[in-house]
């Protein structure tokens, strides 16, 4: 394999777990609701998943256990956000808290665990497939998941019936709701799948991307993919771009280290969070662009009716 | 459903108070089933959970120096939260206060001049608002979402402190360790209670909350604050600018997370590590939101934030529980609290009762 292709399918491996977490948030928001608990869901799945398959040897029970508890958070936020109506942002930032504290509390035995995954293993059986085998063995078959899941979400938003009533809730939550849609139901599902695809996200960085587990290992990502969908500006397309060139910043930083830039490496490290800064800047400077873009009920609950 | 909502004419006071003690019932409720899943005595071990931490002086001296940056940051925080500005960088802001007093403690600590310490105060507060600043300037001109930006600046401050400490600040003595020289004497705090850690700088803590009661409840500009968050339509229509809120509201977090970073190095480390703080900037938030983004309200919180940061010790010595069960606690009485909010506007009424209601009216 060229070299070119190698930093290309490296810069994609490092993208696709902000990929998953953005297209899951992306929906979220699309429906309305602002779930900023994509960290706190990230780290669950992370854990879930490192723990299904360090002790099953099979990554699909790992990516079925970390979709399982990702959505499982999802589904706490949503009563608290959609049913009790508090705050999305308060609701939201206590999801990543408790995120993070419960996945340094039950990943504590398996800290510096790795996993010793044959080929086979880690592909989750899928490379000793005949025929379309060796399509696994460069591209994991968690990225080749991500592109399908890209495909059908791009698809039911831009030309499904079920995508235009998501999209007309998260526009207008009152008027879908005296339109008759089942607005609390499309917004719980919105959010449960936002947090499955988020616990995805986070089993891939701890099976996939690093096979060993640590605290603090999803590191920001669930955060960066919150900035992606802004920079996105709610379309999946531009997630799909933009998570690549968040992956790529971080090979970039790798790059800068094996050529020794004279730069410390502490501070490339800071790299990508900078460029999210620098990114949300640039996205948000237009009010136009912004105001265009946003689903116009983000964050906003539906009123309680007596 | 049985049960609907029923707005209440108007929000209940008593139930803004007592929630937050409904919400610690609930949470002692989880506490102790983590307790009796881990094959513990769930009552015995709760209550050895909360009262073992301060069962000394030396413990009480504890519990106030980890109250204090706690209140001390939640009070700033919440100023901001009260204008619906959403400073989420309370952890890289107390860095930032580290690393702007550090730089002056390390060069002057061992001069004997009583300056040092008035010297890091400013600076820290200083270094904590330039961080501050950059979100909320960004917000104001570019209108860059400020919970992220904020949050993006704490890794930067992170890393800006790690390679300082492996770096130039690195101690020669130090056994190769990321770890500055210890502070001269002239830049640590003295100590207020004998026989414990507790320093003069716990008192910034009760400061800051007389300080932030006075500007929320005395000052035009708190008024100009608080109608945003309730309102932001209201207060532009009034005339209130919303860039000075969004300022304003940044830097009161930031000015007090810099101030907590000074008190941490001046304080109980005496040094700079890379961990310098345990998670202050966001449990902080927890604080805020459990004492009800009302300064009194989080000096209780604060406290009890405190102890269960004890209790986690606690967990791991006496229990054989990962310490981390205290940061399980506190986001769960975050979310207690927030779930029982909704009761501070509506009331809980049966379906049938409700429409018997209705058609009266």
């Amino acid at each position: 394999m060229s070299e070119t292709l190698a930093i290309v399918l490296a810069a994609v491996v490092a993208g696709t777990p902000l990929l998953y977490a953005a297209l899951g948030e992306l929906i979220t928001e699309r429906a309305g609701i602002l779930n900023l608990g994509v960290e706190g869901m990230m780290v669950i799945g992370a854990i879930a998943g490192f723990a299904a398959v360090y002790y099953s040897g099979n990554l699909w029970l790992g990516v079925l256990a970390a979709g399982a508890s990702g959505g499982l958070l999802a589904l706490a936020f949503g009563v608290l956000a959609i049913s009790l109506r508090v705050n999305h942002v308060a609701a939201g930032l206590a999801l990543t808290i408790f995120g993070i504290s419960l996945g340094s509390y039950v990943g504590k035995p398996l800290v510096g665990q790795s996993l010793s995954l044959s080929e086979v293993q880690l592909s989750g059986g899928l490379t000793s497939l005949p025929l379309i085998g060796p399509l696994f063995r460069e591209v994991h078959p968690l990225i080749w998941l991500s592109w399908l899941v890209f495909a059908g979400i791009w698809f039911f938003l831009a030309r499904s019936r079920a995508g235009l009533v998501l999209r007309s809730v998260g526009e207008s939550t009152a008027s879908a709701d005296a339109l008759g849609y089942p607005v609390m139901r499309i917004q719980y599902l919105a959010t449960v799948f936002g947090g499955v695809m988020a616990g995805v996200a986070g089993v891939f960085i701890s099976v996939v991307y690093t096979s060993i587990w640590t605290e603090g290992i999803v590191a920001g990502r669930g955060w960066i993919a919150v900035a992606l969908v802004i920079f996105a500006t709610w379309r999946p397309g531009r997630c799909l771009v933009g998570a690549y060139l968040f992956g790529g910043m971080t090979m970039a930083e790798l790059l800068g280290q094996v050529i020794g830039l004279g730069v410390p490496t502490e501070l490339l490290s800071a790299t990508p969070y900078l460029a999210t800064v620098i990114v949300l800047v640039l996205i948000s400077r237009k009010d136009s662009t912004m105001r265009l873009s946003v689903p116009a009920s983000l964050g906003k609950s539906l009123d309680i009716k007596g | 459903m049985p049960f609907r909502f029923e707005a209440r004419p108007a929000p209940s006071r008593k139930v803004f108070w007592l929630s937050p003690l409904f919400a610690v019932a609930l949470s002692s409720l989880v506490a102790m089933a983590i307790f009796a899943l881990s094959g513990l005595a769930p009552v015995a071990s709760l209550i050895l959970f909360v009262t073992d931490p301060v069962s000394s002086l030396y413990g009480v001296g504890e519990l106030l120096i980890k109250a204090a940056p706690l209140v001390l940051i939640a009070v700033g925080l919440a100023i901001g939260f009260r204008a619906n500005v959403w400073n989420i960088g309370g952890e890289g802001q107390i860095i930032m206060g580290v690393i702007f007093s550090g730089a002056l403690a390390l060069h002057f600590g061992d001069s004997g001049s009583w300056l040092v310490l008035p010297g890091m105060v400013l600076l820290g507060i200083l270094g904590g608002c330039l961080w501050a600043a950059i979100p909320a300037l960004l917000r104001i001109h570019f209108r860059a979402n400020e919970i992220l930006t904020s949050l993006m600046l704490n890794y930067v401050a992170h890393f800006g402190l790690i390679f300082l400490v492996h770096g130039p600040w690195r101690d020669p003595a130090g056994f190769n360790f990321p770890q500055s020289k210890p502070l001269g004497e002239a830049a640590l705090f003295p100590i207020l209670i004998e026989g414990t850690r507790a320093n003069i700088s716990i008192l910034f803590a009760p400061l800051a909350v007389v300080l932030a009661w006075l500007l929320l409840k005395r000052s035009f500009l708190g008024f100009q604050l608080q109608a945003r968050g309730v309102s932001q339509n209201a207060a532009q229509y009034a005339g209130f600018r919303a860039d000075r809120a969004i300022l304003v509201g940044m830097l009161c977090g930031g000015a007090a997370a810099g101030l907590a970073g000074v008190a941490e190095i001046g304080g109980p480390l005496g040094q700079i590590y890379p961990t310098v703080t345990p998670g202050y900037g966001y449990a902080a938030i927890i604080v805020a939101f459990l004492g009800r983004l009302h300064p009194v309200g989080i000096l209780f919180a604060g406290l009890l934030m405190a102890l269960l940061y004890l209790s986690g010790d606690t967990a791991q010595m006496s229990l054989g529980l990962p310490p981390a069960i205290a940061g399980v606690i506190q986001a769960t009485l975050l979310f207690f609290l927030l779930s029982t909010e909704v009761l501070v506007n509506y009331r809980i009424r049966r379906a049938r009762e409700l429409s018997a209601a209705r058609a009266m009216a």
